[in-house]
Formats: C-alpha cells, structure tokens, sequence
C-alpha cells in the first residue's frame, strides 16, 4: 500500500535538497525566465517591424516668407508607421555616416527644399539604399507615397482611392504570446528530465536505491514523490513566465482550467523518460549522453522557441514526433488560441505517450537486484 | 530459533560462483564477522540476508523469515549499513534520522542517535560536507532508526585511516554492549579480531574456517613451533638429520613444527651438529593472521589489508 506519509517525507527531503543546490535552481526555474526576458526583449521591442532610416536634411536655410516643408516632410516620413527616422547633422558625410553606421538606408532632403517646392521647381529627394535588402523597397514605397502626397497637396488635388487595412482575430498574436507556452513547455522538459536521468544513474551507481529499498519506502512511492515535486516546480514555473510574459511584455493569455493537464502529464511524462534512460544506461555518462540525445532536438524542435510553422517541412515532420510538441502545441491551443477542441487532441497523444513512458519506467526500473 | 541460520547457500554471476555452498549460523547477542578478502564472496551472502539479492540454492533464515520473499518484513526489523553508505548530499544527518523515522513510522531521537554513534558534533552539517568516518557513522546512525533486533555492518571501515577506524570500533562496541546481534564484513584481519566473538572466513565463495579465533588458530594454525635464523642448507640439514617437519620460507627463516616441547632440543641439537651458522631462535604459535594467510594463500599488507595472488590486480566485486 502507498503510504502519503511516506510520499510526503520524502517529498520534503528531495526538495530541501533541491532548493540547497544553486545550480539546480538556477537550470529549474531561473534560466527559463532568462530566456523569456532575453527573447521577448529581442523580439517583442517597439521598433518591431519598422526599418531604420538615416535622413539628412539639407534644407537648413529658408528665404523670409517661405515656410520650411522639410520639417513636415521629415514629420510625415516618421508617422507612417513603417520607418524609424534617425536624423544626421548636415556637417556629417553622408555616405560615410552610413557606412560607420553598418547600415545602407538614408534620405537626403536637398538644400532649397522649401524655396523650391514653393516655388514649384523640379528637385529630388534621394534615398540611398542596398536593392538587395528588403528595407531598400520599404524606405522606397514610403518615401515615394509620401512626396506623391506633397505633389498632391502642392496642386490642391484630392484622394480618389484611399486604403485601409485589417488584421484577422480581435488581436494578432505577438511573439510574446507564443514564446510564454513554449518556455512553459521547455521548463516542463529540462529540469524533469536532466535531473531524473542523473539522478536514476547516480542513485543506482552510489547503491542509494539499494539503501532506500531496505526502508518501507516502496518505488512507487519514490516516483511519486518526484514526480510529485516537479508538478509543483512546473507550476512556478508557470506562473513566472505568464508574469513575466504579461507584466514585461504584455503578452495576451487565456487562463483556463485547460492547462492543468499539461501541467501535470508534462512533468509526469519526463520524470518516467528520464528515469528510463538513467535505468536502462549501464554508467551515469552514458545516461547523460542519451538524455542529451533525447532532449536537445525536443528542446529546439518543439516549437519552444519560435513557432514551427517557421521552419522547413521536413523539420515540422521531426517535430510532430517529439513528445514536447504536443504539449508546446496544447498549451498554445489553450494559451493563445482558446482552441479547447484542438488542445483536448493533444491532451490524448500527451496521456497516451505518458501512460506508455511512465509503465515502461516502472517495469525497467528495479530497487533491488535479482 | 538463532537470528541467522544458512545452509548450503549458493550464487554465481555467470560463471562465477560467488557464493558456493555455504551454512552457517548466527547466535543472538553475538557479533559474528564475515571474514575474506575482496572478491570472497561476502557482500553476495550479506546482500542475499538482508533481501537485497535472490539466493540460487540452499535455505536462508533471517529471524525466521525468508530474505527475498519476506523482505519488506524483514526490513523493519534488521538494521543495514551497506558498503560504501551514501545519502542525499544536500541532507544533515538530523534530517536524514528524521526522514528514516518517517519511513520506518517510528519515533526517533535523531539527537540520541547521533550521540550514541559520536556524530553529535555534526548533526546540522550537510552530508557532502562530511569526512568519510563521519558519513560512515551517520550509516550507522541510520541502521539504527527502526531499533533494529538485528545489524548488517557491510564493511563499515573499508577506506577510513586508523582513527576513525576505531572511532566507528568503538561505536559498534557500544551497540554490542546493548546486546544487539550484529554481522559485520571487513577484510582488515583485526577488525574481525577486535570486535567478532565469532568469524567465519571466506574465499572464492566458501567458508574456509569457522568459529572463535582460538578455535580456528587451534583447528587450522600449526601447533608451537621452534623458528630459527639460518640458511636453506641447514634447514635440510634439521630435515634428513631429524624426524622433525621443517619448513625453509625461503628468506632465511627455518621452522620447526613441535608436537612436544623436548622436540626443539633434537631441533637445536641437529642445528649446532651441522656446523652451519645459525642466529636467533624462537618459539611461537600461530596467530589467526597466520591462519588466515595460510588458508587463503594471500598475504597481508601494510594497511592490514588481505592481499591474494589471484585479487593483486585489484579486481572488486561490488
């Protein structure tokens, strides 16, 4: 019989010594909120989206009654939304200042901008750029839809065709949005399965699962306890990347009662894989050469990172054969999607693979020797 | 009904017989040593008291029940210190006493406990932090949780220096003073002297000798014999010279097996007759160490440790 008393004693031993190592707490919970501040930061910042452009207004001096257009043109350039308008003082030479900058997109405003728009004479804007770079053609359509729209005004004309545009869903998810069930997924996967699959080998090299099973203290009741604790760890770590997610980056989530089983078949999925590999590998290094095998292209495939619809087709296929996916997928479903019937899908493939991963551990796995 | 009661008892690991035929009894309150050098065998029987491993062959009685079959039983009532004891590194040993306690359901006093195994000093040090007496002492503090009827020491001093030896030495007099029946493995030689009423000692899995020291020296050990400094042409000189069992050990070393003491004077009579040079003289028994080298054709070295031809190698078997 399982004994509760027993679970929880030894649950609380595991986890005092979890929290007394430093590096475990840091691999367990600390990295994976590095790596939502690090990514989010790196893909989530304002300037999303929007080119950089250096622009040199030439047009310094405008004669008395003109007033200057430079300015408004500069303005203009700025609130379309699509570029971000750095400004390079006249002393600067300009091809050189784009050079020092590492960067090809610049506009040059000429000198007697002003005076010779007023005045209604022939000049050009230049816009410096690489045809190769794909900013080149947005730094071109905005400067050219802009100085159309001066012409326009110049000549008193008016709009015929305008444009407006509109995004699918009531809001378009952001990185953000699927980075958060994704580290959630990658934080259920590393600590688990690195500290099982160490763990399994260790204890069985150091004859400690020898000493334990001269205690009333049955196997069962161990795995319990350990999986157990990294239900409790995958929830914190849960609730630190939807904080972070949503504090920091204002990532939008949908919080439903959903995600529970992902929570709990995830960290129960790989404590059994990592205790199978610790148990079926004759020495601690090769146990964690093959937990390294294991994890690694689940932790970069799984769509943990970025979304797999990002990478080429046979990568998506390799993906939908890792365990992890289903859970990245499930909780992306509940997270971001609010798809209740596509996540339960993934619940039965995640229950599925468990149930197989957790009775195989339990069957390898021996407190005693025969 | 006697604590332990083994007969003919058998386990091989492929083609090695590990364990080949052994019976032996353990008698209550006594503490009985499992004497032999690596590679004999003594882990596998202890191993396979304690339930930790599947006998082949033969009858075991642990308290009277069966190891394998019985074992979660058992465990309740036996005390284990296995070989090379670990724990939880992050643990102290009160927590550890503690956690045990829990396990067993028991009530335990984690700072009893420690004193009674002089880890008093140390009960808040995390175990990774502790010197390898003091991780070996809080084994033996943890065989200790459940009140055990019965311990299983599993070579409890095997790489500890000669103070902590006796530290732990002292520790297991104690418990034996409580009058708990204890089964101790070692291959130090003196450890077995120092704290077994009984030994038994093994090689290639079987029991070579049994009983108290002096029983085994007076059944194995030669009776008193005469030793004298002199060349291997006087010891055939003694030889052909005398009815007398002489023996050259090749290092200039003659010994004389007496079966009476007016022996030695036939002995010392041939010895001056042969003209040859000859120096000091003694007479002496022989002491378990020698019955011991003799009966596994080893020797014993420097840090009291049993060597045989065939283990010089080194090889262990965990």
């Amino acid at each position: 019989m399982a004994s509760g008393k027993r679970i929880i004693s030894d649950l609380r031993v595991f986890g005092r010594g979890y929290f007394r190592n430093v590096a475990g707490l840091f691999f367990g919970l600390i990295f994976p909120v590095i790596l939502i501040l690090i990514f989010g930061a790196i893909f989530s910042g304002n300037n999303t989206g929007k080119v950089t452009v250096y622009l040199q207004n030439q047009d310094t001096s405008v004669p008395a009654p003109f007033i200057d257009v430079s300015e408004n043109f500069t303005q203009a350039l700025n609130s379309t939304g699509t570029l971000n308008v750095q400004s390079v003082p006249v002393s600067e030479n300009f091809t050189q200042y784009l050079s020092d900058h590492s960067t090809y997109d610049g506009i040059i405003i000429p000198a007697n901008f002003s005076f010779n728009y007023w005045l209604e004479q022939p000049m050009n804007v230049t816009v410096y750029g690489n045809p190769t770079q794909s900013s080149n053609g947005i730094v071109l359509g905005t400067v050219s839809a802009i100085t159309d729209y001066f012409n326009l005004q110049r000549y008193g004309g008016t709009h015929i065709v305008g444009i407006s545009s509109a995004s699918i869903g009531a809001e378009q998810p952001k990185y953000i949005d699927f980075l958060v069930p994704g580290l959630i997924g990658f934080a259920i996967l590393i600590s688990p399965m690195f500290s099982m699959v160490n763990i399994s080998s260790e204890y069985k090299k150091s004859k400690l699962f020898k000493q334990l099973s001269l205690t009333p203290l049955t196997k069962f009741e161990w795995l319990a306890s350990k999986v157990l604790w990294y239900i409790f760890l995958s929830v914190i770590s849960f609730l630190l990347m939807v904080g972070v997610g949503v504090l920091v980056f204002g990532a939008n989530i949908n919080l439903t009662v959903w995600l529970i089983p992902f929570l709990i078949l995830g960290p129960m999925m790989f404590c059994s894989l990592g205790m199978l590999v610790g148990t079926i590998t004759k020495s601690v290094e090769t146990a964690s050469v093959v937990g390294n095998i294991i994890t690694f292209p689940m932790m970069f495939l799984s769509g943990t990172f970025f979304p797999i619809s990002l990478m080429p087709e046979y990568l998506r296929n390799i993906a939908h054969v890792l365990p992890l996916f289903y859970i990245v997928e499930g909780l992306n479903n509940v997270l971001v999607y609010g798809n209740i019937w596509a996540a339960l899908i993934d619940i039965a493939v995640v229950t599925a693979i468990t149930v197989v991963v957790f009775v195989a551990a339990a069957k390898v796995f021996k407190w005693r020797e025969d | 009904m006697n604590p332990v009661e083994v007969s003919s008892l058998k386990k091989h690991y492929g083609d090695i017989k590990a364990v080949d035929g052994i019976s032996f009894t353990v008698n209550q309150g006594e503490v009985f040593g499992l004497l032999g050098p690596n590679g004999a065998g003594k882990t596998t029987t202890i191993e396979i008291l304690e339930g930790l491993r599947k006998r082949e062959g033969g009858d075991v009685k642990v308290l009277g029940l069966d190891p394998w079959g019985n074992g979660s039983e058992l465990h309740k009532r036996i005390g284990v210190m296995a070989q090379g004891f670990t724990f939880f590194e992050k643990a102290n040993p009160v927590e550890a006493i503690k956690y045990y306690a829990d396990l067993f359901s028991v009530k335990a006093d984690p700072e009893e406990i420690l004193r009674e195994v002089l880890l008093e000093d140390s009960a808040k040090n995390l175990f990774e932090n502790l010197s390898g007496g003091q991780k070996q002492k809080m084994g033996l503090a943890l065989s200790l949780v459940n009140s055990p009827e019965l311990l299983f020491l599993d070579e409890p001093t095997t790489g500890l220096d000669p103070t902590a030896r006796r530290a732990i030495w002292d520790v297991i007099r104690g418990l034996k003073a409580k009058g708990k029946t204890i089964i101790l493995t070692t291959h130090y030689l003196e450890e077995a002297e120092q704290l077994s009423d009984r030994v038994a000692i093994m090689n290639h899995g079987q029991i070579v000798a049994i009983g108290t020291a002096d029983e085994i020296i007076q059944k194995h050990g030669s009776a008193e014999r005469l030793e004298i400094h002199g060349t291997e042409e006087l010891a055939n000189y003694i030889k052909t010279n005398t009815e007398l069992k002489v023996e050259y050990n090749g290092k200039g070393l003659i010994s004389v097996a007496l079966t009476e003491k007016i022996d030695a004077l036939a002995a010392l009579a041939a010895a001056e007759q042969s003209g040859l040079e000859w120096g000091e003289i003694r007479t002496r028994r022989d002491s378990l160490e020698d019955v011991f080298v003799h009966l596994v054709s080893g020797s014993i070295d420097e840090h009291g440790e049993i060597k045989t031809e065939e283990n010089a190698g080194n090889q262990r078997r965990r």
